[in-house]
């Protein structure tokens, strides 16, 4: 056992290494908290993947032609990749993804809770590309640098094959914005409902939130939840304008003294209910993992019942 | 009820011949065959590889950090092993 | 003639696009995300043989209609899909003996059109027994595993080997066109590869410590159009974007 001081001692060392911009590895020593920290947003990361498959999951059989069809297998095929990379990032701290999934289906951790809002219509497919991936990214490229070496190589990763999701998603609102005006309206009601639970999900507002200050020190975080939310509306904007969709804020106006847009009050009641359980699909999204997974378990024991007998048999020769 | 969980297999590609296998990064699986069928699918679905290794993740060892003053810190001061160490004429262009 | 080999792409592509549009069903819903990522790679390879089918349909056609015209706008009777494809997925022993059956029978018959006098044919081929080789494999390990793995599991597999096997045969039926096709030197004659694909699927089954049934009614009528109860709910999804808001662009 350590003593307190020591334990002091390596936690100075080690904020000091992370302050250098040394990478943080498996096997070195880290303080409890740390690991605690690291597990919680990683597995909620990797959880946020997983069960992000779901509402566009919804759409491929439904995609309106082939080559929308094969660009949503792979992009909703590239969330399931991601999920998998945050779940080995999370093994090399000693947690296993069984474990983490028991978390997920007992309730117990939480995951983006913008996927308990529902796909009504195949411009969805194009909102979320283009808002919640947008979101994402801006959420993601700084954590390629984060401390912790396994998760900032799974981000390199993400972020890498992440680069054409939003870019399917605008595309699809470009077409359906330039179309018929059966599809803008489809494009602006999807618009319409995304747009504020897009703004929600880069998380609540700072004075809320309770793990900033800690998290910018490990570069988990490098930038508030406000400073993103700003960032991304502001970029995003434009992009509206561009193709002629409305966001839907009476509020939002360009404020040439900040440089940025000012925008109206975000719901942040709503957030907190989806949050805690009570959003409109939260679930069928739990349903849907869960029965995933039992229906899943006699093939996984099939799997390694026959890889042991197969073991066993080479043994014998 | 499940008796065991499928183990976790390291993932190791080589990108084109000619460079090394490089660890990609670790998936399940429940035997070596699954985990190359697996690697190939989660790994190189982007064309990012020609040749797959993998290896149960129980079965390496690692070296201990703990241990990384005696291991690694005695090579530090033997800077004869580099050439830069070596005073040559300045005529002598490339050695 | 134009008409005889369109409808005979269709007959080689319907299967692909079926089976396609089944295994798209599962994204997110597999017994492991490894599995869920690699019936995913599957199924966008069908997809991608179902584009290259269609295009080179539609152009042969000529009448304006697209590749998505073709996959998405005719009616359940003019499908021309094996049944075996259309089969749901009850669980994963049927989705993998599914695809075994059917990836089998695709091989011996990728391997055989590859010699098509028709070169798009030939090329289309020669891209897709790559893939298809995979898909084997890969079903085959499955269907081994599932076979050869726990009591529930080999009851699983078995009880799904002995529900398809009423729809393989069909695979080996020959139309008037496929008669017309194949005597043009640019289609497959599948009715010579039938033994084959038995030898190689009992084969299989012996090393899974599956039986082989015994049964020798058979199920037809896909290559016709007229289907199981299962392809019209498939189609209603497949086609429902199409049908609910005609002549747009996507």
């Amino acid at each position: 056992m350590m003593s307190e001081e020591q334990i002091k001692n390596l936690e100075i060392q080690f904020e000091e290494r992370i302050a250098r911009d040394e990478k943080i590895e498996p096997k070195d020593w880290m303080p409890e908290k740390y690991r605690k920290t690291h597990l919680r947003q990683m597995s909620q990361h990797a959880h946020s993947e997983i069960i992000g498959m779901l509402p566009e999951g919804n759409w491929i059989t439904r995609a309106p032609s082939l080559r929308r069809k094969v660009a949503l297998l792979a992009k909703v095929q590239d969330e399931a990749g991601h999920g998998l990379y945050l779940y080995s990032a999370c093994e090399t701290l000693g947690t296993s993804r069984d474990e983490l999934y028991e978390q997920l289906h007992s309730g117990k951790a939480k995951y983006s809770s913008i996927f308990n809002y529902p796909t009504v219509s195949w411009a969805d497919m194009g909102a979320i590309g283009w808002l919640v991936d947008g979101a994402a990214i801006i959420n993601q490229v700084p954590l390629c640098n984060t401390s912790y070496g396994p998760y900032a190589r799974a981000m390199v990763r993400v972020c890498k094959e992440e680069s054409f999701h939003q870019r399917q998603g605008y595309e699809i609102m470009i077409k359906l914005a330039n179309g018929t005006p059966e599809q803008k309206e489809m494009a602006q009601d999807a618009l319409n409902r995304w747009w504020w639970p897009s703004l929600m999900m880069l998380g609540p507002t700072d004075a809320e939130s309770i793990h900033t200050a800690q998290s910018m020190k490990w570069k988990l975080k490098r930038k508030s939840n406000d400073d993103l939310r700003q960032q991304f509306i502001d970029q995003t904007v434009p992009q509206a304008e561009l193709i002629g969709l409305t966001i839907p804020d009476a509020d939002l106006k360009w404020n040439e003294e900040r440089g940025s847009y000012d925008f109206g009050e975000i719901d942040w009641n709503e957030f907190w209910q989806v949050v805690k359980g009570y959003g409109p699909c939260n679930k069928e999204r739990m349903n849907a993992r869960v029965g995933a997974w039992e229906r899943g378990e006699w093939v996984r024991d099939a799997a390694m019942a026959h890889a042991e007998k197969k073991q066993k048999q080479k043994q014998a020769v | 009820m499940s008796t065991k969980n499928w183990p976790l297999w390291e993932v190791f590609v080589r990108s084109k011949n000619g460079l090394e296998h490089r660890h990609f990064g670790s998936l399940h699986a429940a035997d070596a065959e699954m985990a190359l069928e697996n690697a190939r699918d989660v790994y190189t679905r982007r064309n990012e590889g020609i040749s797959i290794w993998v290896v149960e993740s129980k079965d390496i060892t690692a070296s201990n950090p703990e241990n990384n003053g005696e291991l690694f810190e005695p090579a530090q001061d033997k800077i004869y092993r580099h050439p830069t160490f070596y005073d040559l004429p300045d005529e002598v262009k490339h050695m | 003639m134009k008409e005889n080999l369109y409808k005979y792409i269709l007959g080689i592509a319907d299967n692909s696009l079926i089976l396609g549009q089944r295994l798209g069903e599962l994204c997110g819903h597999g017994p492991s995300l490894e599995t869920d990522i690699a019936c995913t790679n599957i199924s966008l390879d069908l997809f991608g043989q179902v584009r290259s089918y269609y295009q080179y349909a539609a152009k042969i056609i000529g009448d304006g209609r697209s590749e998505d015209d073709i996959a998405m706008l005719r009616k359940e009777r003019e499908y021309v899909n094996v049944l075996l494809v259309e089969q749901p997925n009850r669980d994963f022993a049927y989705t993998m003996a599914r695809q075994f059956l059917f990836d089998v029978y695709h091989l011996l018959f990728l391997n055989e059109l590859q010699k098509s006098k028709d070169v798009t044919l030939s090329a289309i081929a020669a891209k897709s027994i790559k893939e298809v080789s995979y898909h084997q494999r890969f079903s085959s390990d499955w269907v081994k595993r599932l076979g050869d793995g726990t009591e529930e599991s080999h009851q699983k597999m078995q009880s799904a080997i002995d529900g398809l096997w009423t729809y393989t045969d069909e695979l080996f039926h020959q139309t008037d066109i496929d008669k017309i096709i194949v005597s043009e030197a640019i289609g497959v004659d599948v009715t010579q590869l039938k033994e084959t694909y038995y030898n190689l699927v009992s084969e299989l089954l012996q090393e899974a410590s599956l039986s082989t049934p015994e049964s020798k009614w058979f199920q037809k009528g896909g290559k016709q159009g007229i289907h199981t109860e299962h392809l019209g709910y498939l189609l209603s999804d497949l086609q429902y974007m199409q049908r609910t808001y005609p002549n747009m662009e996507w």
